[in-house]
C-alpha cells in the first residue's frame, strides 16, 4: 500500500505580522495569511480544492471561500484539541492529496489571543469533564495545570530552572535574529529569568509563551505538482497523530504515568514510518507553550532517554551549532504564539534555507504540535 | 469560588462528598477503580458500578502555587497551594485539592512552603461539599 512518505510537499507558506494588538479582525488576517501563502506558491485561489484547520479556528471554511476565491472544495478537516492539532493540519491535507480526494490544500490559523480574552477567564462556559476535578480547587489556568506535571517531573528526574532557562533562552535568542518576532529587540539574561515574577510556581513568566495576535497559513500539494511551483518543495516525509490510551489531556493525572504523554504515541507512529532517525534530524520546531514540553519532547520523540530531556538542554544543545538547534525562528515563547503554526512555516523556512537564524545545510526537520494533549508531529525533509 | 460544575458521570461523587465520604467510582464486575468516573469500565467494558469508600489518606504527588492573574476570588486567596493527592487505596487516582490548615480553613490557609512531594494528607470536608486535605503530621 502506498503510505504518506514524501508523497506531497508545503510549497508555499504566508503569515501576517505578529503583535500584542493587531487592529485587524481575524477573518481578514486568516485572508491576508492564505493569500501571501498561495502568492509565495504561484497557486491561483481557484485551485485549491481542501481546506484544513483547528476546531478552536474561528473563521470557517465557507467564509475564508468566498473571501479568498476558492474553487470547489472536495476536501475539509478540522482538528481538535488545540495546538496538538497543529501538525495535524497539515497531515489531514497530506492523507486528502495523497489519496486522490484533492489536489490543492491549504491549512491555517488566525487568531487574536494577544488583543482577545483568555480562555480560562470564561466561567459560564467549561466544559463538565474534567474542570468539576480541578477547577474549584483554583487549578484555573492550562499554565497551573502543566505547573503540577513540572513539579514532578522536576522532583522525580532532578530538572532545574536553568534547564527550563535554557530552553526559554535559546527561543529567546533566535527570535533577537527575527525580524518578525515579538521578542525581537528584547534580549533575555539568566537574571531576568531567575527574577521574574511567578505564574504558577515552579513555573515563572519566561517559562509561559507570548499573546499573539496574528495568522498563518501553508499550501500542501502532491510531490509531482510540487515540481512546477514557485519555491523549492518541503517534503512531507512522515506524520502521525497522538492520542495514548488513557489519556486525559492537559490533567493527565489519572494514569500510570503522567509524564509520558502524546508525544511518546505520536513518536511511535512518526518514526516507524520515516527512513531517519533522531540522529538524523537537522533543526527542530517543538511546541512551546511553557518551557517543560520542550524536555518532555525531547524524551518523547527519542532524542535522549526517559528522564534525561533536562540535561539534553545543557551545554547549548539548542542553540545555533549545537545538538539539536531549536525553534529557530524564537518559537511560541519568543516569536508568536499562533497555536504552533509558525513552527510549520520556521521548518519550511529552514528547508527552503532562508531562516533568519539559518542552520547550515538543514535538510531535516521535526515540527511537534502541543504536547500534554492529543498531539501530531510532522517529520520534513528538503 | 466556582463551584464543581457536576455531570451525570460525576455527581454521586459529590452527594457522597456532600455526606463527607470519599467515594471512587469502582466496576461492579471486575473491581477496577477508575477516575474521572465514566459510563463504562475500560477494562472490562462493564456498565455496572459501584462507588467505594476510600480510607481518605494518600501522599502529596506534585504541587503548584498560582500566583495572579486569577480569577478575582483566587487572586485575593493567591499565593495559595494546589497539591495533585495519590490515594493509598488507589495509587493511579491523583485527586486535584488544596492542602490546609484544618477543615473548612479557606484556601492558602497553610503556606506553601508547608508542602512537600511524598507528605502524608487525609482528606476532610469544608462543609460545602469540597474535599480538603490536612497534613497527618502537621
Amino acid at each position: 500500500m502506498a503510505g504518506l512518505k514524501d508523497a506531497t510537499a508545503i510549497v508555499g507558506i504566508g503569515q501576517t505580522s505578529f503583535a500584542k494588538h493587531l487592529p485587524e479582525d481575524e477573518k481578514t488576517l486568516a485572508c491576508r495569511a492564505v493569500v501571501a501563502a498561495l502568492d509565495d506558491a504561484g497557486i491561483a485561489p481557484g485551485e485549491v480544492d481542501a481546506l484544513a484547520s483547528y476546531t478552536m479556528e474561528d473563521t470557517d471554511e465557507v467564509e475564508l471561500a468566498k473571501a479568498v476565491g476558492f474553487g470547489d472544495l472536495t476536501y475539509f478537516g478540522r482538528v481538535p484539541y488545540g495546538g496538538g492539532g497543529s501538525c495535524a493540519t497539515v497531515a489531514h491535507l497530506a492523507t486528502a492529496i495523497a489519496t486522490g480526494q484533492a489536489t490543492v490544500g491549504v491549512a491555517w490559523r488566525s487568531r487574536k489571543r494577544g488583543s482577545g480574552p483568555r480562555p480560562w477567564t470564561n466561567t459560564a462556559v467549561q466544559l463538565p469533564t474534567p474542570a468539576q476535578w480541578t477547577r474549584p480547587f483554583g487549578l484555573l489556568r492550562p499554565v497551573d495545570e502543566i505547573a503540577l506535571l513540572a513539579r514532578r517531573y522536576m522532583h522525580e528526574y532532578g530538572v532545574t530552572r536553568d534547564h527550563l532557562f535554557a530552553v526559554a533562552l535559546a527561543c529567546r535568542n533566535r527570535a533577537n535574529q527575527n525580524p518578525a518576532a515579538v521578542m525581537y529587540d528584547r534580549p533575555l539574561t539568566r537574571e531576568s529569568y531567575m527574577t521574574s515574577r511567578w505564574i504558577s510556581e515552579p513555573l515563572c513568566l519566561y517559562d509561559n509563551c507570548l499573546e499573539t495576535d496574528g495568522a498563518l497559513a501553508c499550501v500542501v500539494v502532491s510531490r509531482e505538482r510540487a515540481r512546477d511551483c514557485a519555491q523549492r518543495p518541503v517534503y512531507v516525509h512522515s506524520a502521525a497523530q497522538g492520542l495514548p490510551a488513557q489519556h486525559h489531556g492537559m490533567v493527565n493525572y489519572w494514569t500510570d504515568d503522567p509524564l509520558t504523554g502524546p508525544a511518546w504515541t505520536a513518536a511511535r507512529h512518526l518514526w516507524k514510518h520515516a527512513d531517519f532517525t533522531p540522529q538524523d534530524v537537522d533543526v527542530a520546531q517543538i511546541y512551546d507553550a511553557f518551557t517543560p514540553l520542550i524536555p518532555l519532547s525531547l524524551e518523547g520523540y527519542g532524542f535522549c532517554g526517559r528522564g534525561e530531556g533536562g540535561a539534553f538542554t545543557e551545554g547549548g544543545a539548542l542553540e545555533t551549532g549545537g545538538r539539536l538547534p531549536l525553534n529557530t525562528g524564537g518559537g511560541g515563547l519568543s516569536e508568536a504564539y499562533v497555536h504552533g503554526f509558525n513552527l510549520i512555516t520556521e521548518g519550511v523556512k529552514q528547508l527552503r534555507g532562508t531562516g533568519t537564524a539559518q542552520v547550515p545545510g538543514a535538510a531535516t526537520c521535526l515540527v511537534t504540535a502541543g504536547e500534554g494533549v492529543p498531539t501530531s508531529a510532522l517529520l520534513l525533509r528538503s | 469560588m466556582l463551584e464543581p460544575v457536576v455531570d451525570t458521570d460525576g455527581a454521586p461523587f459529590w452527594r457522597y462528598a456532600a455526606l463527607g465520604e470519599l467515594r471512587v467510582q469502582t466496576c461492579a464486575d471486575c473491581r477496577e477503580p477508575r477516575f474521572p468516573p465514566r459510563p463504562c469500565c475500560p477494562h472490562c467494558q462493564s456498565f455496572a458500578t459501584t462507588w467505594r469508600l476510600t480510607s481518605g489518606r494518600g501522599r502529596v504527588w506534585s504541587y503548584a502555587v498560582p500566583h495572579p492573574p486569577l480569577l478575582p476570588d483566587y487572586a485575593a486567596r493567591a499565593p495559595y497551594n494546589v497539591v495533585l493527592v495519590e490515594l493509598d487505596d488507589a495509587p493511579r487516582i491523583r485527586l486535584v485539592g488544596n492542602l490546609v490548615a484544618g477543615a473548612g480553613a479557606p484556601l492558602g490557609s497553610l503556606p506553601a512552603d508547608r508542602v512537600r512531594i511524598g507528605a502524608h494528607v487525609r482528606a476532610v470536608f469544608d462543609g460545602r461539599g469540597l474535599p480538603q486535605w490536612v497534613l497527618e503530621r502537621p
